[in-house]
C-alpha cells in the first residue's frame, strides 16, 4: 500500500495497521493547556474581547483563539509516538458550550479543532516519511445526563433528552468530518443514553454524507463499583452500543491503569472488535493531582499489551507526551489482541447484561 | 416442567395497561409509585425482561411511557433487566427507545401496513440499538396456518437481514397463538399450525427467536384452571421442542408436564395436537372432573348446618349466604337475654371475621357486600323485637356507633362507589347516613349538624365536582365545623385533596380515600384516640405533597398557542372526500332492545367497580381474586338476564349528523344545511400545548380532524347521547328497601356497563350504517374495546376535550332532554347516571389523545371565543391549567 493521502486511504491503512501492532492514542489535553497558564484575556483573544461572560477554562475556545498552542500540543504528542491525535472538542457541543454562552460556536470549534489536528498530523508525516498520523474526532459526554435526574426529589425529571443531544451531536459530528477527522470517537461516556444519542446522530450523518468513518467508543467506569455513572456494567454497556459495529470499544478516564485493568479484560473477552484503554495517570493524590510517572504507567499498560487484551492504548487525565512516549515504547513489546469469535446470540441489557440462549 | 424450559425466556407482563386493570388504574390515577412497585415485584419474581405497555385511549400513552421509563431508570433493582417497549403506536415505541440506556426489545412491528413502513421502522430500531418482535401479520391479515405464518416470517426475515442488515439474532417472531377447542372446527388445528410454524422458523431462519402469548390457547376453558394449566403445559412442551424460546407467561403457574394426570394429559394432548375429531368433546366432558377447588361446587355441602348456632352465623356472614340467617338469628335470640346481645355477640363476631379476612386480602369487595346484606337482614329481623323491648323497658337510643354522613356533591349523579363505601363502613359498625346524589353544600352541612355526625364523606365522578368539594370544605370552615372530611370518587386524588381542598378547611381535616377497602382504616383512625397523631401525619404529608407539586409545576414545559397551532396535526385534505352520512339532523331511538347491547359489554371496568383488578376474561382464572370474580360474574349474568327479560331498564338514544368545517384552526362550525351558508352552532376545541420537538408528534386539537372551511372539502360531524338509566334508580331503591345493597349496587354497575355498551353498539351502527364510512368493517368485541375501528367518539369532559361546558352545545344540537329525557346538571353531569354522550369524527387519521395542561394564552382566547368570562372559564378548566389563575403572566414567567 502506498502512503495514504486521502482520508479514505488512511482509514484503509488504519484497518490494516491495527492488526499489526498496538496503536497509540495521545494523552491529556487539559493538562497540557494548563501548562501555558493562560489567563482570561488569552482565552478571549481579539475576537471575543467583549464576550458577555468569563471564558477562562473554556478549553475548546483555544481552537479558535490560540490555534498555534493547540497545534504545538498535538505535535508534541505525535512526536512522542501517538498514532492518533484526539481533537480538542471534548466540550465542543452546543449543550456544554451553553455554560459560556457560546453554543453557536460549537460547529466552528469542531471544524477548527479537527483542521488543526490534521495540520499537525501532516507536519509530522512530513518529518517522518512513511509514518501515518490519524485524527480522532472527539464527541464528549456533555455536562448533562439523559438517564439521571438532577433533582433528587423528582427522579422522573430530566434536564436533557435524546432529541436535544441528538441535534447537538449531529452538528458536532458534521463539524469534525468537515475539519478532517479520520474517525469519530465517542468518549468518556458516563451515561449510555447520551452515547446512544451520539451514535444515532453519527450514523445519520454518515447516511446523509454517503460515507462512513470508523467509530471508536470509550466508556468511563466512575469508581470502584465497576459501573458507569448511569449504572451499567461494562458488558451491559457493550450490549447497548455494539449495534453500530464500532471500530473499537474501550474505557478511559476516572481510574488509573491498575483499577481499570479488570474491566478492560472483561471487554477484551466479550467484544468482537478492537479494544482500547486510555486510563488516567493513576488516581488523584490528596492535592487532586495525577502523579503516576511515565515509567510507572507504561509498566502497567505495557502489561495490557503484553497480555494481549488491548489493541489501542493511550492516556487520559494527567498524562503528558512523556507518558505517551513511555507507553508507545512499552507497547512495542506487546502484540495486538486477536479479535475473538463471539457466539451469535441476542444480547440485551438493562443495567446488567442479558443473553438469550 | 422439563429441561427444555430452562432456556425459555420469561417476560413479565404485569406492567401493561391493556393486560392488567390494576396497573392501568395506577397509571390513570398517576400513582406511579405503585406502578413501580409492580415492576419491582415482577423482577423479584424472576421476570428476565419486563414488558411495558401504555396503550390506552384515555391516556397520553407517549407521556406515560416516558414518565414510567424515566422513573424506572432511577430504580436500580428494576432497571437491571432489559425493557420490552410494547405499543401498537410507533410514536410511543420511539419515545420509549429514546429513554432506555440498555438494549431493549420493541414489541412489535409487522408488515400489516406494507413493506415500506416495516422497513423504515426496522431501520430505526436498528439504529436505536434494539431487538424487535415481528408479528406474523401482513397486508392480507393475521396468519393462522403454518404455511402463512412461515411465509410471512420468512419474508420478514429476508427483508430485515438483506435490506436492513438487521442482526437475525435480534429478530423475535410472534406467529400468533389462537384459542383451540372453541367448538369451531377451523380452530382445532391452531396449536398444530403454530407448532409446525415454529419448526419451520427454527430450521430455516437461523438465529431468530420465537415468542407468543401462551394463555390465548386455552381461552375456551376459562374458569377451569387445572385444565388450562395442563393445556399451557402441554402446548409449551411441544412448542418449546419445536423452537419456541420466549413468551409472556406466568412460569410459576405452569404444571409440570410429567406430573399432569396421565388421562388428562392424553385428552389435552389430543386437543393440542388435534389427534382425533372428538378431542374437544372428550376434553369438555372430562373437564368438569378436573375443575377442582376453583370450580363451582355441583352439590351443596350442608355439613356446616350441623355446627353450633354461633358458628353457623359466622359461616353465613363469611360466605354471604342469606338462606338460613333468620332461622339462626331466631335460635340465637333465645340464647340471649336481650335481642341487642345477638347483634353485639354472634353477629358482630362474624362481621369481625369478615373484617379481618377483608383486611388481610383474603376476601374481596363483592363478597363483603354480600356479607353486609346478610348482616342487614339479620338486624332487620331483630328490629321489631328490640323496638318492643324498648317500649317495655323505656330505653332510648344510645349513640354508641360513630356516624358518617355521605353524599355525592351538587351537580353530580354518580354514587356506586359511595354506596360501596357506605356498605363497607356499615359492616364495620359505623352508622352511615346517606343523603344520595346531587347534594348542595347547605343541605349536607345542615344534615351533618342535625345528626351530629363524626365524619362527612363526599363523592364525585366528574371534574367539576372537584371544585364543588373545595366549596363544601370552605363552607365547613366558615360555619365552624371541625370534623374530618373524607374525599373519594373517580376524579378525586390525593394531590388534588392536598393542594386544593385541604387549604380551604384548616379547622378540620380533608382526607383523600383511595377506595372502599381503605375507607374503614381511615374512618377508624379518625374516631380513635390517636386521631390527633393521625391527622398531624396527614397534614405533614399533604404539606410535603403540596410543596413538591408546586416545585413540579414549573417543569411542565409548554409552548405558546401560536406555536402549538403551527405544529397542529395536518391532514392532507386534497385527495380526501368525506363520506356523507345517510341523513342530516337527528334520529331518535326510543326503547332500544337491551339484549342487543349485552354482547358489547366491556366487563373489565365492571370488575374494577368492585375493586377486583384484572382484565376480563383472565380475571376469572386469577389466582387471588378469581373465585370472587367468578361468583360476582355469575350473579351479574343472572341479573342481566332478568333485566333483559323483565325490562327493568329502558334504553334510549339520539344521534345526529351535521355538515361541518373547521374554522380559525381550533373551532368547528356546524351548518343548518349542506349549502353551508347558515351557521348552526360552533364546537370549540382545546389544543395540546406541550413542547414537542419537530421529530415528535403534532399538537392535537379535535378540530384538526375536520376539513378546514377554505379547503372546500365538504366534511361532517356527528353527535350522540345514549342512556340505559331509565328505571335504574327505582330498581336500586327497591333492592335497598329489601336490605339488599349487594343487588342494588350490582344493578347500578350493570346499568353503567350497558350505557357504555350502548355507546359502543351505536358507534358501530353509525360507522356501518348511519354514516356508513366503514360499511365493510368486521371487528370482534375485543377489537372494539381496543378501539381498532376507524374514527373516534370523544366526549366533552374527557381528555381530548376536557371542557364539560361543550356538552351544552352538544345537547342543544341533539335536543337530548326533549327527545330522550337525558338532562344536564349544573356541573354538566348527565342524568340518569347511566348515560354516555359525545361527538363522532370519521377521518381515518382521527385518534384519541389527551389535551394535557394548557397555558393562559389559550384560555384567554378560548374564553373569548366562547363568550365566557375568563374567571368562569378558568374554573371549568381548573384541572388542566398549567398556571395559577389570578397571577399575572409576568409573574409566572419569573
Amino acid at each position: 500500500m502506498s502512503h495514504p493521502k486521502t482520508r479514505e486511504e488512511r482509514i484503509a491503512y488504519l484497518k490494516k495497521e491495527v492488526k499489526e501492532r498496538v496503536l497509540i492514542l495521545d494523552g491529556a489535553m487539559g493538562t497540557m493547556i494548563q501548562k501555558y497558564k493562560l489567563q482570561e484575556e488569552d482565552y478571549r483573544g481579539e475576537r471575543f474581547k467583549n464576550h458577555q461572560s468569563d471564558v477562562k477554562g473554556n478549553n475548546e475556545l483555544i481552537s479558535l483563539v490560540q490555534p498555534d498552542i493547540l497545534r504545538e500540543i498535538h505535535l508534541q504528542y505525535y512526536r512522542a509516538g501517538a498514532d492518533f491525535a484526539e481533537t480538542n472538542t471534548f466540550g465542543a457541543t452546543r449543550i456544554a458550550q451553553a455554560d459560556y454562552h457560546m453554543e453557536d460556536l460549537a460547529y466552528e470549534m469542531n471544524v477548527e479543532s479537527a483542521r488543526i489536528a490534521r495540520e499537525a498530523a501532516d507536519i509530522c508525516e512530513k518529518e517522518e516519511p512513511g509514518r501515518v498520523c490519524y485524527v480522532a474526532g472527539v464527541l464528549g459526554p456533555t455536562n448533562r445526563t439523559a438517564s439521571i435526574s438532577p433533582d433528587v426529589n423528582d427522579p422522573g425529571f430530566r434536564n436533557i433528552d435524546f432529541d436535544r443531544l441528538y441535534e447537538a451531536y449531529k452538528e458536532a459530528t458534521k463539524g469534525l468530518i468537515e475539519g478532517g477527522a479520520d474517525t469519530i470517537m465517542v468518549e468518556t461516556i458516563f451515561d449510555t443514553l447520551n452515547a446512544k444519542a451520539a451514535l444515532y446522530a453519527v450514523e445519520d450523518v454518515f447516511e446523509e454524507l454517503g460515507f462512513e468513518l470508523p467509530i471508536m467508543i470509550s466508556g468511563t467506569i466512575t469508581d470502584m463499583s465497576g459501573r458507569l455513572l448511569s449504572g451499567q456494567t461494562p458488558e451491559a454497556f457493550w450490549n447497548s452500543v455494539r449495534h453500530v459495529q464500532p471500530f473499537s470499544i474501550g474505557l478511559n478516564c476516572a481510574l488509573g491503569a491498575k483499577e481499570m485493568r479488570q474491566h478492560v479484560d472483561t471487554l477484551s473477552r466479550i467484544a468482537d472488535t478492537h479494544v482500547s484503554a486510555h486510563p488516567n495517570a493513576g488516581l488523584p493524590n490528596e492535592m487532586g493531582e495525577y502523579d503516576e510517572s511515565p515509567e510507572q504507567m507504561a509498566k502497567l499498560v505495557g502489561e495490557f499489551a503484553k497480555s494481549g487484551i488491548v489493541n489501542i492504548l493511550g492516556g487520559c487525565c494527567g498524562t503528558t507526551p512523556d507518558h505517551i512516549k513511555a507507553i508507545a515504547e512499552a507497547a512495542k513489546a506487546g502484540k495486538p489482541r486477536a479479535i475473538p469469535q463471539i457466539e451469535r446470540r441476542m444480547r440485551l441489557s438493562g443495567l446488567e447484561p442479558f443473553a438469550a440462549d | 416442567m422439563t429441561q427444555t424450559t430452562a432456556n425459555f425466556i420469561n417476560i413479565g407482563e404485569r406492567t401493561n395497561v391493556t393486560g392488567s386493570a390494576r396497573f392501568k388504574k395506577m397509571i390513570m390515577e398517576d400513582r406511579f409509585d405503585d406502578a413501580l412497585a409492580v415492576a419491582r415485584q415482577q423482577v423479584e419474581n424472576g421476570a428476565q425482561i419486563i414488558d411495558i405497555n401504555m396503550d390506552e385511549g384515555m391516556l397520553d400513552s407517549e407521556a406515560a411511557m416516558i414518565r414510567f421509563l424515566n422513573l424506572i431508570a432511577a430504580e436500580p433493582d428494576i432497571a437491571r433487566v432489559p425493557i420490552m417497549i410494547d405499543s401498537s403506536k410507533w410514536n410511543v415505541i420511539e419515545a420509549g427507545l429514546k429513554r432506555v440506556q440498555g438494549k431493549a426489545i420493541v414489541n412489535s412491528i409487522s408488515m400489516k401496513e406494507g413493506e415500506e413502513q416495516f422497513l423504515e421502522q426496522a431501520r430505526k430500531i436498528k439504529r436505536y440499538g434494539a431487538a424487535a418482535v415481528v408479528m406474523a401479520f401482513d397486508e392480507v391479515g393475521q396468519a393462522d396456518t403454518a404455511d402463512r405464518k412461515f411465509e410471512i416470517c420468512e419474508r420478514a426475515y429476508k427483508l430485515l437481514t438483506e435490506k436492513v442488515g438487521f442482526p437475525p439474532e435480534d429478530i423475535i417472531f410472534d406467529p400468533n397463538i389462537f384459542a383451540v377447542a372453541t367448538g369451531i372446527e377451523e380452530h382445532n388445528n391452531y396449536a398444530v399450525e403454530f407448532i409446525r410454524a415454529c419448526e419451520r422458523i427454527k430450521q430455516n431462519l437461523p438465529y431468530a427467536h420465537i415468542s407468543g402469548g401462551v394463555s390465548n390457547i386455552s381461552f375456551s376453558f376459562r374458569g377451569n384452571e387445572p385444565v388450562r394449566e395442563a393445556m399451557h403445559s402441554v402446548f409449551l412442551y411441544h412448542a418449546i421442542k419445536a423452537g419456541m424460546d420466549m413468551g409472556i407467561v406466568n412460569a410459576g403457574q405452569l404444571a409440570i408436564y410429567d406430573d399432569i394426570d396421565p388421562e388428562l394429559r392424553e385428552l389435552v394432548e389430543d386437543v393440542i395436537l388435534n389427534r382425533r375429531d372428538d378431542a374437544t368433546e372428550r376434553l369438555l366432558e372430562a373437564a368438569e372432573r378436573y375443575k377442582g377447588e376453583g370450580g363451582k361446587k355441583r352439590e351443596e355441602d350442608l355439613s356446616w348446618r350441623e355446627k353450633p348456632v354461633n358458628e353457623r352465623i359466622t359461616h353465613s356472614l363469611v360466605k354471604g349466604i342469606n338462606a338460613y340467617i333468620e332461622e339462626d338469628v331466631e335460635e340465637a335470640r333465645h340464647n340471649f337475654e336481650r335481642p341487642l346481645h345477638v347483634i353485639e355477640g354472634p353477629l358482630m363476631d362474624g362481621m369481625n371475621v369478615v373484617g379481618d379476612l377483608f383486611g388481610s386480602g383474603k376476601m374481596f369487595l363483592p363478597q363483603v357486600v354480600k356479607s353486609a346484606r346478610v348482616m342487614k337482614q339479620a338486624v332487620a329481623y331483630l328490629m321489631p323485637f328490640m323496638e318492643k323491648e324498648k317500649e317495655e323497658m323505656g330505653i332510648t337510643d344510645d349513640d354508641a356507633a360513630a356516624r358518617i354522613l355521605m353524599a355525592t356533591v351538587k351537580g353530580d349523579v354518580h354514587d356506586i362507589g359511595k354506596n360501596i363505601v357506605g356498605v363497607v363502613l356499615q359492616c364495620n359498625n359505623f352508622e352511615v347516613i346517606d343523603l344520595g346524589v346531587m347534594q348542595p353544600a347547605e343541605k349536607i352541612l345542615e344534615e351533618a349538624k342535625k345528626h351530629k355526625v363524626d365524619i362527612i364523606g363526599l363523592s364525585g365522578l366528574i371534574t367539576p365536582s372537584l371544585d364543588e368539594m373545595c366549596y363544601v370544605a370552605a363552607e365547613m370552615e366558615r360555619q365552624g365545623f371541625n370534623i374530618p372530611l373524607m374525599i373519594g370518587g373517580a376524579t378525586t386524588s390525593q394531590i388534588h385533596t392536598a393542594v386544593k381542598i385541604h387549604p380551604n378547611y384548616k379547622a378540620g381535616q380533608a382526607i383523600y380515600v383511595t377506595d372502599a377497602s381503605r375507607a374503614v382504616g381511615v374512618a377508624s383512625n379518625l374516631i380513635s384516640e390517636r386521631k390527633d397523631d393521625y391527622v398531624a401525619d396527614i397534614r405533614e404529608k399533604y404539606k410535603d405533597l403540596a410543596e413538591r407539586h408546586a416545585a413540579g409545576r414549573e417543569k411542565k414545559e409548554r409552548q405558546t398557542i401560536e406555536g402549538a397551532r403551527e405544529n397542529r396535526f395536518k391532514i392532507d385534505w386534497k385527495d380526501y372526500k368525506p363520506t356523507k352520512p345517510a341523513f342530516l339532523g337527528t334520529k331518535v331511538f326510543d326503547d332500544y332492545p337491551i339484549d342487543k347491547l349485552v354482547p358489547y359489554i366491556d366487563w373489565t371496568p365492571f370488575f374494577q367497580t368492585w375493586e377486583l383488578h384484572g382484565r376480563y376474561p383472565q380475571i376469572l382464572d386469577d389466582d387471588k381474586v378469581g373465585e370472587a370474580a367468578r361468583s360476582l360474574f355469575e350473579d351479574a349474568q343472572e341479573m342481566l338476564k332478568q333485566m333483559v327479560e323483565e325490562k327493568w331498564l329502558k334504553a334510549r338514544a339520539v344521534i345526529g349528523f351535521w355538515p361541518a368545517n373547521e374554522i380559525d384552526t381550533d373551532d368547528i362550525e356546524l351548518y343548518t344545511g349542506d349549502d353551508r351558508k347558515e351557521r348552526l352552532e360552533v364546537f370549540h376545541t382545546l389544543r395540546q400545548q406541550m413542547k414537542r420537538s419537530s421529530s415528535d408528534r403534532a399538537n392535537y386539537a379535535l378540530s384538526d380532524f375536520i376539513a378546514p372551511k377554505d379547503s372546500g372539502v365538504e366534511d361532517y360531524i356527528g353527535g350522540f347521547c345514549v342512556s340505559t338509566g331509565f328505571g335504574e334508580d327505582d330498581v336500586a331503591k327497591g333492592f335497598k328497601e329489601k336490605n339488599d345493597d349487594y343487588r342494588a349496587i350490582l344493578s347500578q354497575a350493570l346499568a353503567d356497563r350497558l350505557a357504555e355498551a350502548f355507546a359502543e353498539h351505536m358507534h358501530e351502527r353509525v360507522r356501518k350504517e348511519f354514516w356508513a364510512y366503514a360499511s365493510d368493517e368486521k371487528l370482534s368485541n375485543q377489537d372494539l374495546i381496543e378501539e381498532k375501528y376507524q374514527g373516534i367518539r370523544p366526549a366533552p369532559g374527557y381528555p381530548a376535550q376536557p371542557d364539560h361546558t361543550e356538552k351544552a352545545t352538544l345537547f342543544k344540537l341533539l335536543d337530548a332532554e326533549e327527545k330522550i329525557g337525558v338532562k344536564l346538571t349544573e356541573s354538566y353531569a348527565m342524568w340518569p347516571g347511566a348515560s354516555v354522550s359525545g361527538m363522532y369524527f370519521s377521518h381515518p387519521q382521527s385518534e384519541y389523545f389527551g389535551v394535557g395542561k394548557i397555558e393562559r394564552d389559550q384560555v384567554v382566547e378560548y374564553a373569548k371565543r366562547k363568550g365566557m368570562e375568563l374567571r368562569v372559564m378558568e374554573r371549568w378548566l381548573a384541572p388542566i391549567l398549567n398556571y395559577t389563575p389570578g397571577q399575572e403572566p409576568e409573574e409566572e414567567a419569573a
